[in-house]
C-alpha cells in the first residue's frame, strides 16, 4: 500500500483532500490504543524518532513523544537555544551531524518559517513539521479536523470562524488551507492590526466585528494571543483585546450560537476565551488534546511506511 | 605602446556616438575613433571587435568588497577581478568594512590595494557617520582629501532626520555626495521581505514599501534644505521613483541608482525560501519592477548599480530569517542589464549610459567616455553570446547569486583599463 505522504510532512498546503482524510482515517483506528492498558502497538518498533524542538512547547512535544512511544519507536527529546542569528547556522550543521545517527523520523520545531524544509533538505529521514515561525503547524490542523469531524456531517458548506492573531498564527494558516481542501467555508475575524497583507486571497472572508464574525458559524476557532511573537503590540492592551474580541456566553447568546468551540491551546482564560465558554459542552479543547496524540501516531505511521 | 579596436560597434553616449568603426589606443588614453570606411592607422596591437560592441568600461557605484574585515566573503583583488570579467572598469566600493571606512587610514589602505593590484579603479566611498552608528559626523574633509568620493552609511541607516540633516549640511560643504540607503527602521521592523501576499504565504515578517518611501522623501525634504546631492542607493519601491522623478522636476539635486535584481526579480523569487532572494531593499511586486522599468527608461533613475554584496556560501545556507541580506551582482550585471534593450524599454545607446557615463558624472569622476584623450578603460561584448552562471563564470569569492545555474544572454569578451587588456575571455 503505497503512502500518499511523501518524504516529508511540512504543510497543509500541499495535501489533497484524499491524503487528509487517510490521514484521518487512519488516526480513527489508532485512538483506541490510548485506552488501552497496555498502550502500545508494534508499528515503529526500531525506529528512531528525533523530537527536536527550537521554541519551547509542552502539549506538543509531549504528544509526539507519546505518539512515537505508543508506536514502540525509540524517541529522544533534544531542544536547543541560542540567539536567533546562530539558530539557523546550527541548523544545517546540527542536521549533518544528525544524520550519522541515522534517525528515522525527526519532528522539528522552528521559531524561523522555513526551517523544517531546510532541515528536509539535509537529511534521509522523514521530517515533521510540528510548527515553523508563522507559517504552518500542519499536526494542529490534522487534528482540528479530525476533531471537527466527529461532530459534524461534512465538512463541505461547513461555517467556520477562526478568531485572533491570524497575522501571526501558522495555526490558522494550516487550519484555512485544511478546511478550504475539504468543502468549508472560513471567516477570519480580528483587528486590522492582527490581519496579514492581502488575507484575502486565502480565499477567506474578514469580520472585524466579533459578533458579525461568529453569527451563523458552526465551528469557532480562537487563538492564543501569542505575546511571546510580538515586538510592537498591534492593539493596546489584553484588557481590550478581551473586550472585544473575547469569546464570553454573552457573545455566543447574542447570536444564538450553538457553534463548537476549538482552541489549539493553551488558553488564556479570561482574554481570548471566557472560563464558562472553555468549560462548555460545545467546546471540543480537551478533545483536540486527545485527539493529538491519535493523528501523530497517524502520521508516524504514514510517513515510515515503504512506498511510493 | 598602441591597441587598435577594430571593426566592433562603437557606442559611446557622451559623444552621441553609435557606429561601427575603429578605436585607437595609445599608450593609456583614447586618441581616436575612425569610421569603418576609413583606414585606420597602424597599431602595434590589433585586436578585432567584429560583432562585438565597443563601448566605455563600466562604473559600477554601488559594490562591496569586504576589505579589510570579511576578506572571507570577498577582497578587493576577488572583487576587482569579478568587476573585471563583468566589464566593470571602475567601482565605487561601500564603506561597511570592518573597520568602517570612517577614517583616512581606511581610505587610504584600500587605495593603496588597489593601486597594488592594478586591476581596476576603486574610489572609496567614505561613511557618513562615525561607526556608520548614525550618530557622530565622519570627518569628511580629511576622507575625500584621502580619495573619498561620496559618503554614505549604506548597509545602516541614518535613522535620526537631525543627524541626517548635519550630514547633508556638513557634505555639501565638500561637495559630497550624500549616498542614501533610504529605509526606515522601525518601519521595517523585524521584515525579511517585501509585506505582500508571498511574505503572507510563507508566514515571514513583511517590509512594506511605505518604510522607503517615507525615507526617500524625508532625505529629500532635506536635500531641499541643505542643497546636497542626494543620490538615493538601488532604489525599489514604485512611489520612492516617483518621489525622485517629482524632485527633479522642481530641479532639485536628486539622482538614483536601480540594481539589476531589481529590475529583474520580484518577491516571488523568495518562494521556497530562497535566501539568494533576500537583500535590502526586499525584491518587490510587479508594480514597483514596472515603476523601475520606467525610471530607467525616462531617466528618473540614472544609473544601474549592482550593489555587490558577497556572502559565505555557510552564511547563506540558513533559515530565511537568519541569513544576511544582499546578492552578488558584478558578474551577471551585463547580461540582466541587457535584458531592458531587449524588452525595448531603452535602447542600447541609454543602457550604456546608464551603465558608464552617468553613474561616473554623479560621483564626479573620469570614466565613461570614449573621447580622445580620456583614459582607455573599454569593455567589449557580444550582446547575443550565451553564458551560464556556474563556478567557471563567477569569479567573486561569494556565490551568493539567485541565478546561479541560468543560462544568460551577453557576455563580457575584453576589459581594458589604461590601456591594458585586463580581462579577456
Amino acid at each position: 500500500m503505497t503512502t500518499l505522504l511523501g518524504k516529508d510532512l511540512l504543510a497543509m498546503k500541499d495535501l489533497k483532500k484524499e491524503t487528509i482524510l487517510h490521514i484521518l482515517d487512519t488516526a480513527e483506528s489508532f485512538r483506541e490504543v490510548s485506552k488501552r492498558d497496555i498502550k502500545k502497538v508494534p508499528s515503529l518498533r526500531g525506529k528512531t524518532v528525533l523530537n527536536f524542538f527550537f521554541e519551547s512547547s509542552t502539549r506538543t512535544r509531549t504528544s509526539f513523544e507519546l505518539a512515537g512511544k505508543r508506536l514502540s519507536a525509540d524517541v529522544i527529546n533534544l531542544s536547543a537555544s541560542g540567539s536567533s542569528v546562530s539558530k539557523g547556522e546550527s541548523l544545517i550543521d546540527t542536521a549533518k551531524s544528525l544524520e550519522a545517527m541515522h534517525p528515522d523520523i525527526v519532528i522539528i520545531r522552528h521559531g524561523d518559517s522555513g526551517a523544517p524544509a531546510l532541515f528536509a533538505k539535509h537529511t534521509e529521514a522523514h521530517v515533521v513539521n510540528a510548527g515553523d515561525g508563522c507559517h504552518e503547524h500542519p499536526t494542529q490542523a490534522l487534528l482540528d479536523l479530525y476533531t471537527i469531524r466527529k461532530h459534524i456531517k461534512s465538512f463541505r458548506g461547513l461555517q467556520v470562524a477562526i478568531v485572533g492573531d491570524i497575522a501571526h498564527s501558522r495555526v490558522a494558516r494550516s487550519n484555512i488551507y485544511g478546511l478550504k481542501t475539504l468543502g468549508a467555508e472560513v471567516t477570519v475575524v480580528g483587528p486590522k492590526s492582527l490581519l496579514p497583507s492581502e488575507v484575502l486571497r486565502f480565499g477567506v472572508s474578514v469580520a472585524h466585528d466579533l459578533r458579525e464574525g461568529v453569527r451563523g458559524k458552526d465551528i469557532i476557532m480562537m487563538l492564543r494571543i501569542q505575546k511571546e511573537r510580538l515586538r510592537l503590540s498591534p492593539f493596546p492592551s489584553l484588557r481590550e483585546y478581551a473586550m472585544v474580541y473575547g469569546l464570553t456566553r454573552e457573545v455566543l447568546s447574542d447570536v444564538g450560537s450553538k457553534a463548537l468551540i476549538l482552541h489549539p491551546g493553551p488558553i488564556n482564560r479570561g482574554i481570548e476565551i471566557a472560563a464558562d465558554v472553555a468549560d462548555s459542552v460545545h467546546s471540543l479543547i480537551t478533545e483536540q488534546v486527545e485527539s493529538g496524540v491519535a493523528v501523530r501516531m497517524a502520521v508516524l505511521y504514514l510517513l515510515s511506511m515503504k512506498g511510493s | 605602446m598602441s591597441i587598435l579596436i577594430q571593426n566592433g560597434r562603437v557606442l559611446d553616449p557622451s559623444q552621441g556616438l553609435d557606429e561601427t568603426g575603429h578605436l585607437l589606443i595609445e599608450n593609456d588614453k583614447i586618441s581616436g575613433f575612425f569610421p569603418k570606411k576609413k583606414t585606420p592607422p597602424k597599431a602595434s596591437t590589433v585586436i578585432d571587435a567584429k560583432g562585438l560592441i565597443v563601448s566605455p568600461g563600466f562604473v559600477d557605484m554601488h559594490v562591496h568588497f569586504r576589505e579589510p574585515g570579511h576578506e572571507y566573503k570577498e577582497t578587493i583583488e576577488s572583487g576587482s577581478r569579478a568587476a573585471l570579467s563583468g566589464g566593470v572598469t571602475s567601482v565605487a566600493c561601500m564603506a561597511n568594512t570592518l573597520p568602517a571606512n570612517d577614517n583616512a587610514s581606511v581610505t587610504r589602505a584600500i587605495l593603496r590595494e588597489a593601486k597594488r593590484l592594478s586591476l581596476i579603479r576603486v574610489y572609496p566611498v567614505a561613511a557618513a557617520t562615525k561607526g556608520l552608528e548614525g550618530k557622530e559626523l565622519s570627518e569628511m574633509m580629511d576622507l575625500k582629501r584621502s580619495g573619498a568620493v561620496a559618503i554614505s552609511d549604506d548597509g545602516h541607516v541614518i535613522q535620526n532626520a537631525a543627524v541626517a540633516r548635519k550630514v547633508m549640511e556638513y557634505a555639501a560643504t565638500f561637495s559630497l555626495p550624500v549616498i542614501s540607503h533610504a529605509i526606515d527602521r522601525d518601519l521595517e521592523g523585524d521584515g525579511v521581505m517585501n509585506e505582500g501576499w508571498v511574505a503572507t504565504e510563507l508566514g515571514l515578517p513583511g517590509i512594506s514599501t511605505v518604510a522607503e518611501d517615507i525615507m526617500v522623501e524625508r532625505d529629500i525634504a532635506l536635500a531641499r534644505l541643505t542643497g546636497v546631492h542626494l543620490h538615493i542607493a538601488h532604489i525599489a519601491s514604485k512611489r520612492a521613483v516617483e518621489a525622485v522623478r517629482r524632485a527633479k522636476k522642481q530641479g532639485l539635486r536628486v539622482t538614483c541608482e536601480a540594481t539589476p535584481h531589481h529590475f529583474t526579480l520580484t518577491d516571488e523569487a523568495v518562494r521556497g525560501y530562497e535566501t539568494n532572494a533576500k537583500m535590502s531593499p526586499p525584491l518587490r511586486s510587479t508594480e514597483d519592477l514596472e515603476e523601475i522599468w520606467k525610471g530607467l527608461a525616462d531617466g528618473t533613475i540614472d544609473a544601474i548599480a549592482t550593489d555587490h554584496a558577497p556572502h559565505a556560501s555557510h552564511e547563506k545556507e540558513s533559515t530565511f530569517c537568519a541569513a544576511p541580506c544582499g546578492i552578488i551582482g558584478l558578474e551577471t550585471l551585463l547580461p540582466l542589464s541587457l535584458s531592458l534593450v531587449r524588452k525595448k524599454t531603452m535602447t542600447m545607446s541609454t543602457l550604456i549610459e546608464r551603465l558608464s557615463l552617468s553613474p561616473a558624472r554623479i560621483l564626479g569622476i573620469p570614466a565613461g567616455t570614449l573621447a580622445v584623450g580620456a583614459a582607455a578603460d573599454i569593455v567589449m561584448f557580444d550582446p547575443e553570446a550565451i553564458v551560464t552562471v556556474n563556478a567557471d563564470f563567477i569569479r567573486s569569492k561569494s556565490k551568493n547569486t539567485p541565478f546561479w545555474g541560468s543560462v544568460l544572454t551577453g557576455k563580457v569578451c575584453m576589459t581594458v583599463v589604461g590601456g591594458v587588456v585586463k580581462y579577456k575571455v
